[in-house]
């Protein structure tokens, strides 16, 4: 099947690649690029694992053609970190609160989570959850997960987190 | 000694050892993307296989013609059963004693069995070459009906069998008959119910269901034609038994054979058996000499890989008009779908159900167990649960239920009355078991007062009052679950697969540094054994946890273990991990008694070192320790500081727990809303508070699921209709309840640290307090027992059925 050259920026840096038309993009970031952080759990757009940020929108790259990615920004959990290499809020937020078990929808998650924070700096919880329903988790049942988007956005705000007592 | 001298309190904390929220070591990785899962493996020159699938459910394959797909760019070759045939592979032994095809061998059986494994230069092109694949079938009458399984004319499912009338567990009383199970007493429990003031009976189903992990089963094998050698990355909850298990049916010596289990994306009893793709990437590996990947998507492993439960139990209690139970009998029909693949120890065809007998004092009882084939996906898989314990703990806790509205009691005080006491432990239950350890009325009565039950009930009066007045459209159910897990398996006296006792197993070296890598048998999917194994060494041996690196899942170097399922891991592992730790410790103390110049008995553990008794300023850390292990032992002593540990546990362990559900329902939409659930669990000790929290949370999320919606369900075709996430209930953030959490510490007598187990318990004890809150719900209108899923539409139906909606 002939290929078609396209150009994004991944996290920053400026990169291509021949693709067919029909590659997902999802195949084109794991595969091409070997950015392996965004997981592949149901290619229904369901379970939101591969989810990554594309021009300031929370996207499922398994339902998407890279072709269509074309000229876009993206940001994969690998650009996630703060420049010096240290965990960002969301990150830290994740380990400090429990947030993950086996880790695979993790990266997805700390994704929509970090959109989900640039449109609403401080959600409440039914927001958090609303906000993250695009997303399955089979782990952790959600609850620490809540918890630790709002570390992060306690963190990111400058306040003092305080967890909601049982 | 001056002022910078660390406490005990400051040395005890720098350990972060057993009872610690530590935080995961494994979150440092998966948090940025940098977790090694299967499909992360990219090898030179590797290819990708993926199968052709039956539509058909029965159907007898008249021809496979794979002209067209071999023509397709990138197509390297199709395997099929006469391909699998010439190396005497076509069919392979199940985990349970039967046989399963790996790829269709003259008919299939279920629908999108595997039926051909096409091999291209990648995963579109085998997809492309998929399309191009003609097969030929003649469709058979399905048998989807377990209860019409052994009617005299039902379809022949397994010609393979045919007049084979004795089966692994024993004789077959009819062609789609797999094996009948009997425990207990016959003539005992008969006589009981011949005498019983009160009795009840119900027919309580547990539903098929699926694992459903987030990462799919995957493998990618590579065969070494040079060296011989086979190397195996794939998604196994149990790496050493499936390098055992490709041994035994491939015919490659063991040591030629190298497992690597790298991070699991969740296994929940998915990952345990051996699949039909491990077996198509080795041979397709081994026939084109490039590496072969084998990704599932999640079609297929909804509908092909695995189901759990499908148990249908018909259950009676005899009973004094008190309420003193006297007497339980059940009966199991066992839809094992069209091969018996369930992942048991092999001497357990229905697994360790005959835990039936739950958390009551019942002086008699006994079950039979009829395990049949049907048109379905096989399996039988221990879903978040030791095996079969799920269905188990539902049926109890239901029938308990069932029998306290009978009597008119509430089924709190039901269970009170006939809780086994604590001065009975070690307990003896009639269906053979010897429960460890328990304090259950504790346990009971804590649940009551925490979420103070007699005020719920008393709500739920007046709202059935008003209710009936018309007041309110909305009705109240109380979930009471009280369940006694069985986990730990387990002792080689009673368990094993494929003959392997079920012991398992550590290895720990200690650098001269002071810090140390241990090697596990078992294989975490997400429970934290990077962090949590690493705590249990830090107690016992005085190295801080940050300074043990825990590794599993690599056959060639971690020490043969059975693997991690059925909340075994705490009880063997943990178990062998304390033992290795211990004979370390020995080994420490002749060290230090030689460097210290005293005898060894003069010497007493303190934290982190050993000290002299009577002189507390003469101590040696384990750090000094460890460094003279390689430069001054004493004369006589190899040097070196390393122990290795297989354990072959003296007995189960018996985690248990009060949970409670308090749920209302709209009889008019079916829309439930779970107002409260708290879940109090005893795991005996606990070695990461934070890391129990997080695994009861979800359980418990997933015991929702499946009480309240997910099942794996089948037209009368045989067709699949929950195929997808779109139609299998995978609860969100936005369904799934806030869950409260709560303990008591009953330890385990026989285990080293009096750990028990805890990832499945909330599984276990949770379905039925879901349940129960729906059947407790309804039961004023009339019911005795409603079938799970307890959805939407049939918390609706159920509600016209009793005639609460016009």
């Amino acid at each position: 099947m002939a290929k078609t050259h396209i150009t994004m920026k991944v996290n920053g840096a400026e990169v291509e690649g021949l693709v067919e038309p029909r590659t997902l993009l999802v195949h084109f970031i794991r595969e091409n690029l070997s950015l392996t952080g965004t997981h592949i759990g149901c290619e229904t757009t369901h379970c939101g694992a591969c989810t990554v940020d594309i021009d300031g929108m929370s996207v499922k790259s398994c339902t998407m053609f890279a072709v269509q990615a074309q000229g876009s920004d993206i940001m994969t959990i690998e650009g996630v970190a703060n420049a010096d290499g240290s965990l960002s809020a969301l990150q830290e937020g994740f380990r400090m609160m429990h947030g993950l078990q086996c880790g695979f929808c993790t990266p997805g998650m700390i994704l929509r989570a970090h959109r989900l924070l640039q449109e609403n700096p401080s959600p409440s919880e039914e927001e958090i959850r609303m906000g993250i329903s695009g997303n399955i988790c089979r782990c952790t049942g959600y609850q620490n997960i809540v918890k630790a988007i709002q570390y992060a956005a306690a963190k990111i705000n400058g306040v003092e987190f305080r967890e909601a007592a049982e | 000694m001056n002022d910078m001298t660390p406490t005990r309190e400051q040395r005890e904390a720098k350990l972060e050892g057993m009872g610690c929220k530590r935080k995961r070591v494994e979150d440092i990785r998966f948090t940025q993307g940098k977790g090694n899962y299967v499909d992360d493996l990219k090898l030179p020159g590797m290819l990708h296989g993926d199968f052709v699938r039956s539509p058909h459910a029965h159907a007898r394959v008249k021809k496979i013609d794979d002209t067209e797909a071999l023509k397709v760019p990138g197509v390297l070759a199709v395997i099929t059963a006469e391909t699998l045939k010439t190396v005497n592979l076509a069919w392979m032994p199940t985990l349970a004693g039967d046989v399963q095809m790996v790829l269709a061998d003259g008919k299939v059986l279920f629908q999108n069995q595997e039926v051909a494994f096409v091999v291209a230069t990648d995963r579109y092109a085998a997809d492309d070459g998929i399309n191009k694949v003609v097969v030929e079938y003649e469709p058979l009458p399905p048998l989807i009906d377990p209860f019409k399984a052994m009617d005299k004319d039902a379809p022949v499912l397994r010609e393979d069998l045919a007049g084979k009338t004795t089966g692994v567990h024993g004789p077959r009383k009819h062609h789609n008959h797999v094996f009948e199970w009997t425990v207990g007493d016959k003539d005992l429990t008969d006589a009981a119910f011949r005498k019983a003031e009160v009795t009840i009976k119900e027919m309580i189903s547990y539903h098929r269901t699926h694992p459903s992990p987030l990462e799919t089963c995957q493998c990618v094998c590579s065969f070494d034609k040079i060296r011989g050698e086979l190397t195996i990355w794939g998604t196994f909850q149990a790496p050493h038994v499936i390098r055992t298990v490709v041994a035994l049916i491939a015919k490659i010596p063991e040591h030629k054979i190298h497992v690597i289990s790298p991070d699991i994306g969740g296994g929940f009893g998915n990952k345990v058996g051996a699949y039909p793709g491990y077996i198509c990437a080795a041979v397709a590996s081994i026939v084109t000499g490039k590496p072969v990947k084998w990704v599932e998507d999640r079609i297929e492993n909804l509908t092909a890989t695995s189901f759990a439960r499908d148990y249908h139990m018909t259950t009676e209690i005899a009973s004094t008009k008190e309420g003193k139970v006297t007497g339980l009998r059940v009966h199991v029909l066992a839809d094992h779908g069209a091969f018996d693949a369930c992942a048991d120890p092999s001497k357990w065809p229905a697994g360790f159900f005959n835990i039936v007998t739950g958390s009551y004092d019942f002086p008699t009882a006994h079950l039979s167990v009829d395990g049949i084939y049907t048109n379905k996906a096989l399996g039988g898989v221990a879903y978040r649960c030791s095996f079969r314990v799920t269905e188990a703990a539902y049926c109890i806790e239901r029938a308990m239920d069932i029998l306290a509205q009978k009597l008119n009691m509430d089924p709190a005080e039901l269970r009170l009355k006939n809780f086994i006491k604590p001065e009975q432990f070690p307990y003896h239950s009639a269906l053979g078991w010897e429960y460890d350890s328990g304090d259950y009325h504790t346990a009971m009565r804590k649940m009551m007062e925490t979420v103070d039950y007699a005020g719920l009930r008393k709500e739920q009066a007046l709202l059935r009052a008003a209710f009936k007045r018309g007041e309110t459209r909305e009705i109240m159910g109380l979930g009471v679950s009280f369940f006694t897990e069985i986990v730990g398996a387990g002792p080689s006296k009673n368990c094993d697969i494929l003959g392997i006792a079920m012991f398992d197993s550590c290895e720990i070296r200690l650098h001269p540094t002071g810090a140390g890598i241990a090697r596990v048998g078992s294989k975490s999917q997400g429970q934290g054994h990077e962090t949590t194994w690493a705590q249990i060494i830090a107690t016992e041996i005085g190295i801080p946890a940050d300074d043990i690196m825990v590794e599993e899942g690599n056959t060639d170097t971690a020490p043969y273990g059975l693997g991690t399922y059925g909340s075994r891991s705490t009880p063997v592992a943990g178990a062998a991990i304390a033992m290795a730790a211990r004979k370390i410790k020995a080994k420490a103390q002749m060290i230090a008694a030689y460097k210290l110049e005293v005898h060894e008995d003069d010497l007493e553990w303190d934290i982190d070192g050993f000290r002299v008794k009577g002189l507390p300023e003469k101590t040696m850390s384990m750090k000094d320790i460890c460094w003279a292990a390689y430069n001054s032992v004493p004369p006589g002593m190899e040097p070196g500081l390393e122990a290795v540990s297989y354990y072959d546990p003296p007995n189960m362990t018996y985690p248990f727990g009060a949970y409670i559900c308090v749920m209302n329902i709209d009889v008019d939409t079916g829309v439930y809303k779970v107002r409260r659930f708290y879940a109090l669990d005893d795991c005996g000790t606990r070695i990461n508070p934070m890391i129990i929290e997080g695994q009861v949370h979800g359980g418990l999320t997933e015991a929702f699921a499946i009480a309240m919606g997910q099942e794996i369900r089948y037209d009368a075709d045989g067709n699949v209709v929950t195929g997808s996430f779109m139609d299998f209930f995978m609860p969100t953030a936005v369904e799934t309840p806030h869950w409260e959490t709560d303990f008591t510490v009953t330890p385990s007598p026989h285990h080293p640290i009096g750990a028990k187990g805890v990832g499945e318990s909330p599984n276990v004890g949770g379905v039925p307090a879901f349940s129960n809150a729906v059947n407790d719900a309804f039961s004023f209108l009339g019911s005795t027992h409603i079938q799970m899923p307890h959805d939407y539409w049939r918390n609706w139906k159920a509600a016209k059925d009793l005639g609460a909606v016009a």
